[in-house]
């Protein structure tokens, strides 16, 4: 069993990212070519790259590698490879948070009272999953307490959407549920970053607690780890990032769920190395679809949501083929 | 020297109380087994002495501090403990997971070359050199256990309290296993102490014996001295005689009262 150099695959990783970032610089329905680059001011093609383009890549970067991160995290934690933002309900439950802000109108006074209830309805997601499920931590249970949390959270926006006031509310929570980077300004882009780069800070410092929890709650806690610390951390850490993802973008799943499979064997399965590997292929993994997206020749441009939700599907089905074959 | 020694501790688990009034007192260079039937507290009474569960009442000496005031990074330093599940969550490699002892060590740079050193002479001292790359979830049963006692090892710990460290060895693992607990006794001056199920281990290995039932101490001294027939009838309901066989004592179990 042999991993392949550290080195090696974050240089790989951060080469596809450059390159996939040019690239969704320059692709879309109206191909920017290198020459607009050089014509400063002139170029009409400016005003697409600097309000459209550059917040559109920015925001995947950074919400790509939010989720991969904190599904890694979780998985991580929970030490249940089928843990993620999406499946355990932590997503939904940011989207209910935003939904109600814009059910109520509330967004118009501040732009930060979406990301606002968005990130509280994350950690507030995170918390509700360690306590339902955080003493036993099997595998089942956590994977109910998520599908818990999705029930109340879908339940909750059902109800918002069925209650809303005007059709100009249905509309955007509509639209903005579907996830989407389409449209993102440069000021959705301010009130995202710190957030995120917050929230993977603090899952970063997991990292040891979660290697030593390869060896079991009790193992972990016998090697000096706190848990309530890190509990403490996972729950802020996954609800920022998560929470301020969901806010810029509405909900993109399954990114937190694909990503550490496809690193864990790069990185010799070590749950704490994973996480950046994780980020960075969750913000490759973002951008591409992004792209794709653009480029479909449809009249309406898909939803990256969706479109990541029909990648992901198939991919967490045969997951749990393989798991039911291991287990069985 | 320091000394382990539990004062009068209390353990109620719900509405069951596994420990009322356990004191005993724990020396370095000796092997202790904590022998007793299913269910008289032997784990529990590990894990406080692990520093891993705060008694309900009494408290645990490590020399002349109370266990649960010392940090928690400077206590897994000097405690090591071998969990009852052999639980590993991750394909790892064996080298890897052996690492993972080194846990309460490491700074911000990652593994030092302290670390690589005290990770070699583990895998040297478990035997385990060849498993070093194997991933841990292809390894049999006793190539696991023995990658676990590693991973304890690694640490360097002073104490090493292990929950059944023999179950599921087979009797030449277990043989070795014992071996290399008396080694780190005599030879390193480490303090072991493990709970056992398998009493003729228990009076072949061990320097110091305590027999705990329903959450009381039974007895508590020399292996000869404790493992009596009166003491084991009243333990565990079964009649048992000692017969000196020819390397040395041997229990044998009659049949069930």
């Amino acid at each position: 069993m042999r991993s392949i150099s550290a080195r090696f695959l974050y240089s790989a990783l951060l080469f596809a990212l450059v390159t996939l970032s040019c690239a969704s610089l320059i692709a879309g329905k109206v191909w920017v070519p290198w020459s607009a680059w050089f014509a400063v001011n002139d170029d009409p093609l400016w005003v697409i790259i600097l309000e459209l383009r550059i917040p559109r890549t920015i925001l995947g970067v950074a919400v790509g590698f939010a989720l991969g991160v904190s599904g890694a995290a979780l998985q991580g934690y929970t030490r249940n490879p089928l843990a993620d933002p999406g499946v355990l309900g932590v997503s939904a439950l940011a989207a209910l948070g935003a939904v109600m802000t814009l059910f109520f109108g509330v967004t118009i006074s501040s732009p930060w009272l979406l990301p606002l209830g968005a990130m509280t309805g994350a950690i507030g997601g995170v918390a509700v999953l360690l306590l339902l499920a955080g003493a036993t931590s099997s595998v089942l249970t956590f994977i109910l307490a998520g599908a818990i949390l999705n029930t109340v959270a879908s339940a909750g926006v059902a109800l918002a959407l069925s209650l809303s006031p005007n059709p100009w509310a249905l509309n955007e929570i509509v639209n903005w549920l579907m996830g989407s980077l389409v449209d993102r300004s440069n000021s959705d882009v301010f009130i995202s970053i710190p957030l995120i780069a917050l929230g993977c800070g603090l899952l970063m410092m997991t990292a040891r607690a979660l290697d030593a929890l390869t060896l079991g709650d009790m193992g972990a806690r016998s090697l000096g780890v706190n848990l309530a610390a890190t509990r403490l951390l996972l729950a802020l850490g996954v609800g920022l990032a998560t929470g301020a993802s969901v806010a810029a973008t509405g909900v993109i799943g399954f990114v937190g769920l694909v990503t550490p499979h496809l690193m864990r064997p790069l990185v010799g399965a070590r749950p704490g190395a994973l996480l950046i590997p994780s980020g960075l292929a969750g913000t490759v993994l973002v951008l591409a679809a992004d792209i794709i997206v653009r480029l479909m020749p449809s009249v309406v441009e898909i939803k990256l949501g969706v479109a990541m939700a029909v990648l992901g599907g198939p991919f967490f089905l045969g997951l749990l083929l393989v798991l039911r074959r291991r287990l069985g | 020297m320091t000394h382990l020694v539990a004062e009068n501790v209390h353990v109620r688990l719900g509405d069951r109380q596994v420990l009322s009034g356990v004191s005993a007192s724990f020396s370095l260079g000796q092997v202790t087994a904590i022998v007793g039937p299913n269910g008289a507290g032997k784990s529990t009474l590990l894990s406080c002495l692990a520093g891993l569960r705060a008694p309900d009442q009494g408290v645990v000496k490590f020399g002349d501090d109370d266990l649960m005031k010392i940090p928690a990074r400077e206590r897994a330093q000097r405690v090591g403990f071998l969990p009852q599940i052999p639980e590993v969550a991750w394909a790892v490699e064996a080298r890897t997971l052996i690492g993972f002892g080194r846990t309460p060590f490491i700074g911000s740079r990652g593994l030092s070359v302290e670390d690589d050193v005290a990770i070699e002479r583990a895998l040297v001292m478990t035997n385990t050199l060849d498993l070093a790359h194997r991933n841990v979830m292809t390894l049999s049963g006793g190539e696991r256990g023995r990658v676990l006692i590693a991973r304890a090892l690694s640490g360097q710990p002073e104490w090493l309290l292990a929950d059944e460290p023999l179950t599921g060895l087979d009797p030449g693992f277990q043989l070795d296993a014992a071996e290399l607990f008396r080694t780190l006794a005599n030879k390193d001056g480490c303090g072991v102490i493990m709970t056992l199920h398998d009493l003729h281990m228990a009076l072949r290995v061990a320097d110091h014996v305590v027999v705990l039932a329903d959450g009381h101490i039974l007895a508590d001294g020399t292996p000869i001295d404790v493992l009596t027939p009166a003491i084991l009838a009243e333990a565990y309901g079964v009649d048992a005689s000692i017969t000196h066989g020819k390397h040395g004592p041997l229990i044998e179990i009659l049949r069930c009262r």
